[in-house]
């Protein structure tokens, strides 16, 4: 029969072309992960790890001021949002199922597409100009609204994934409320947000956009909180844009070391995930 | 005619022309797993053609992945394993040339729960089948589907309403829509898996008197786990526990005197 | 219970900061672009900063996030969808792990890094094989137009549609997952093959959530920043109207990468940078609501079906 014989044909012809999709989505990665390899590891040396940029223009220095200030923004963001995230979380969880709960929900969810350089534009009026210069501080708050909603979401699903029977019988014990969530819901919970943080971590360790306007980024180290300070996503985009051969291949190789950041944390959310499931 | 009744044997389409036997499906020695978990033990009978053959056994009993073995819908399941001989009219259809295709099209199935596809319409759920078969024309989809729906007893309901969607019906107008779907490809063996343990009496009890008007043209194999209806209206009946058939034999027989033990404490509602 | 009392308080405090910083962050962004919010700025072509001569219109940057983001989705979604499908129906399970979370990694990697890559590595291949033979078989079409020379609207599109597929296809997958199996198997019973049963039993109950996953796909490229500074060419004014794939462009979220460091902060510069974040807000907040209440439908209705 021709149409069954046509049938099989379209048959075969979907699964090859949904493999080809899934085959060809690999590419870029592969490529990205190659190039950034490849171009990336012939700029690392002990200057590049230790010292800052040198004049431009001029080959030699390094990344380590910018190395600086990602870490520096990392545990800034981390100390903002990270209580806020996860508190928000405890309260959607616990005592978020009414419409003031729902509203939460619904500013998290916008906050949390919003494109990142209009934050950046946010924090540039009511912190940067305020305070009269760029800072470190404008830009870990910068982060940290883009932080909040991702740790939030998590640290709420991981809660909820808690039993009620575990509430229920803690509080039958006579413990307090605000005792039982602590101690025995958010601990039972702690990987999950753990988790849910280094996530969020991953993610903003790899922002630029709202940097441009809240550090501005610098040739120096850190230097105060009301100062510019660089960052290595900073450093990446401006090295890219300078027209010189040495500016592009530290500019890799600082994308290597971001691309090792980020993937640190990954993989870190990954194996505890993995570890959470062992156990039980 | 949809289209020769025939099974693909190797690249060609063979016309079997073999005189009707009274056994329609031969099960030899017919073993399934999940994985590991063995759920048929060495399962061999014979379903006898234009006959309502009832399945009954306690839940888990494997009745499920029985019947559903006999349409090769058990290997859908990632790491399901079959092994043994089903004959459809004496040819093997778990033979390595046989494209299960085609036995689902010659064997139907109906499920538990109604299982209309909700973005289409009456007519189109009907047609369905039809349409993957390259019947375009939209008088003979229509005089098809008019014909499957007449029975399936659901034509009078909604002739005037084909154009609504499958899913707005009730429960047991959902259901026999489905067997319309499934008679409009014309098989000669029609799979239920608990057909009317979801519906209400009324549509259950509908049901049941279009399964037996059904046997004139179809040889039908019905799951179910009430025995009062496996022996109103199955001519035959299977008694399954644990994976193995442990009795089959006429309905009058297996209700009124069976032979295993086993049998009789099931159906005295011992267990179960 | 005074306890309790304080501590939902504290938590109640903390979780409306959400909303406040919201509520702030579109009130700051209202005042400050104010005095530059007008219909010729949303209307018009012409952008000069020079003192004196002062014109703000975003036009060809809003043509520009439209065109870039079109490209996304019309080269993006289709790989996306042929992954979601392929992961969820056809997969053996050892392949479906791994792949998936290679798809996954796509998402990790920062956005000025996709930049870089685009810059240094893609744009070549994207003018090898795409904007040469295009050029010189189909150059006389107006969109093929111009030298190609890889930083351009084009290779944009492409970068992005390459930043969506990690979103679009792990939404369609859930969607796709959401598909109760009893449809797949009324497919399977009526003689049906492996893709006719896709097609029968799946996709057509996951339409509007695939939708759902298409608009967010939208979403996420018409906020994506950096990777598209870096390769879209930086064009101003009324160069950027995206008249050729091949020419250079801007889009509302590149500008303001590109320019907001030079604009003095008090002048009217400023403020129509502002406004164009603005602009860029609305938009991706239309997108993505309309993104949400689709998929919501999707995963939340069952069609009607007996329960």
């Amino acid at each position: 029969m021709r149409n069954y014989k046509i049938r099989k044909f379209k048959d075969k012809i979907a699964y090859l072309a949904c493999l080809f999709c899934a085959l060809i989505a690999t590419l870029p990665l592969i490529s990205i992960l190659l190039e950034v390899i490849k171009n990336g590891f012939p700029a690392l040396n002990i200057d590049f790890f230790t010292k800052p940029p040198g004049a431009v223009g001029e080959p030699g220095g390094g990344i380590a001021n910018a190395i600086q200030g990602t870490l520096i923004l990392l545990g800034l963001t981390s100390l903002i949002g990270v209580p806020i995230g996860v508190l928000s979380g405890i309260f959607l969880a616990e005592f978020g199922d009414n419409n003031f709960g729902r509203l939460v929900r619904l500013s998290n969810n916008i906050l949390a597409q919003f494109p990142s350089i209009v934050i950046g534009i946010f924090v540039y009026l009511v912190v940067v100009i305020p305070l009269g210069s760029f800072s470190p501080l404008a830009g870990a708050i910068s982060l940290s609204i883009i932080m909040i909603p991702i740790v939030t979401r998590t640290t709420e699903e991981a809660l909820k994934l808690v039993p009620n029977t575990l509430r229920e019988a803690s509080m039958a014990l006579g413990v307090s409320r605000w005792r039982t969530i602590i101690s025995i819901v958010l601990v039972s919970a702690k990987d999950g947000v753990v988790t849910g943080t280094l996530l969020s971590i991953a993610r903003i360790v790899g922002e630029t956009a709202p940097l441009i306007m809240t550090i501005l980024g610098s040739q120096w180290f850190f230097s105060g909180l009301n100062a510019p300070m660089d960052s290595l996503t900073l450093r990446i985009w401006r090295l890219a844009l300078q027209p010189y051969e040495y500016a592009h291949q530290q500019g890799w190789g600082a994308a290597l070391v971001l691309i090792l950041l980020v993937l640190f944390f990954n993989v870190s959310a990954r194996v505890l995930t993995r570890s959470k499931y062992r156990r039980v | 005619m949809i289209g020769k009744k025939s099974v693909s044997v190797g690249r060609e389409i063979e016309e079997i022309d073999r005189p009707k036997g009274i056994y329609k499906l031969e099960i030899e020695n017919l073993n399934a797993w999940f994985g590991t978990k063995h759920v048929l033990k060495d399962i061999s009978m014979k379903i006898r053609a234009n006959a309502v053959t009832a399945i009954i056994g306690p839940s888990g009993c494997g009745k499920s992945t029985f019947i559903r073995c006999l349409n090769r819908m058990h290997e859908l399941v990632p790491s399901a394993r079959v092994e043994g001989k089903v004959l459809l009219d004496g040819v093997n259809i778990y033979s390595k040339e046989i494209d299960p295709v085609l036995v689902r099209r010659r064997i139907g199935m109906v499920f538990q729960k109604p299982n209309p596809f909700p973005m289409m319409s009456i007519f189109d759920n009907v047609a369905a089948g039809l349409k993957l078969n390259g019947i375009r024309d939209k008088k003979r989809l229509y005089e098809i589907v008019k014909r499957s729906l007449e029975q399936a007893w659901l034509w009078d309901e909604v002739k005037n309403d084909l154009d609504k969607s499958g899913a707005s019906l009730s429960g047991g107008q959902q259901q026999r829509l489905c067997i319309a779907r499934a008679l409009a490809v014309e098989p000669e063996v029609l799979l239920l898996d608990e057909p009317t343990s979801a519906l209400d009496p009324i549509a259950a009890s509908k049901i049941e008197q279009l399964i037996v008007s059904l046997k004139k043209n179809y040889t039908i194999v019905q799951v179910t786990h009430n025995m009062q209806q496996a022996a109103r209206i199955s001519d035959y009946t299977a008694f399954m526990y644990l994976g193995k058939l442990i009795e089959y034999d006429e309905t009058s027989k297996i209700f009124s005197n069976p032979r295993e033990e086993l049998t009789e404490n099931y159906i005295a509602g011992r267990f179960g | 219970m005074l306890g309790d009392k304080i501590f939902k308080y504290a938590t109640t405090f903390v979780a409306a900061l959400s909303i406040l910083i919201l509520t702030f962050m579109v009130l700051e962004l209202f005042r400050n672009s104010m005095p530059v919010l007008s219909l010729k700025f949303i209307f018009g072509v012409n952008w000069n900063p020079v003192v004196g001569m002062e014109e703000y219109g975003v036009l060809p940057y809003m043509l520009g996030t439209l065109v870039t983001s079109a490209i996304a989705v019309a080269v993006g979604v289709p790989i996306s969808l042929g992954i979601a499908i392929y992961l969820s129906e056809m997969a053996p399970d050892f392949v479906r792990k791994p792949l998936s979370y290679i798809i996954e990694l796509l998402a990790a990697v920062p956005s000025v890094i996709y930049g870089l890559w685009g810059m240094f590595v893609f744009r070549f291949w994207v003018i090898e094989f795409i904007e040469e033979p295009l050029s010189k078989y189909l150059g006389f079409i107006p969109i093929f137009q111009g030298q190609p020379f890889g930083l351009d609207i084009l290779t944009s599109g492409l970068v992005l549609a390459v930043m969506i597929i990690p979103t679009v296809s792990s939404v369609s997958r859930e969607v796709l997952m959401a598909v109760p199996n009893t449809l797949r198997e009324a497919a399977y019973s009526i003689g049906a093959t492996k893709w006719e049963a896709i097609r029968l039993g799946v996709l057509s109950y996951a339409k509007s959530g695939i939708f759902g996953a298409i608009i967010l796909g939208l979403g996420r490229a018409v906020g994506e920043t950096m990777a598209v500074s870096m390769v879209i060419g930086n064009a101003i004014g009324e160069a950027a109207i995206p008249t050729s794939l091949f020419k250079a462009g801007q889009t509302l979220a590149s500008l303001i990468a590109n320019e907001f460091n030079e604009a003095d902060p008090i002048s009217l510069h400023a403020k129509a940078l502002i406004g164009v974040g603005l602009i860029l807000f609305l938009l991706a907040l239309v997108v993505n609501l309309v993104a949400q209440i689709m998929i919501w439908r999707t995963i939340k209705t069952r069609g009607g079906l007996v329960e």
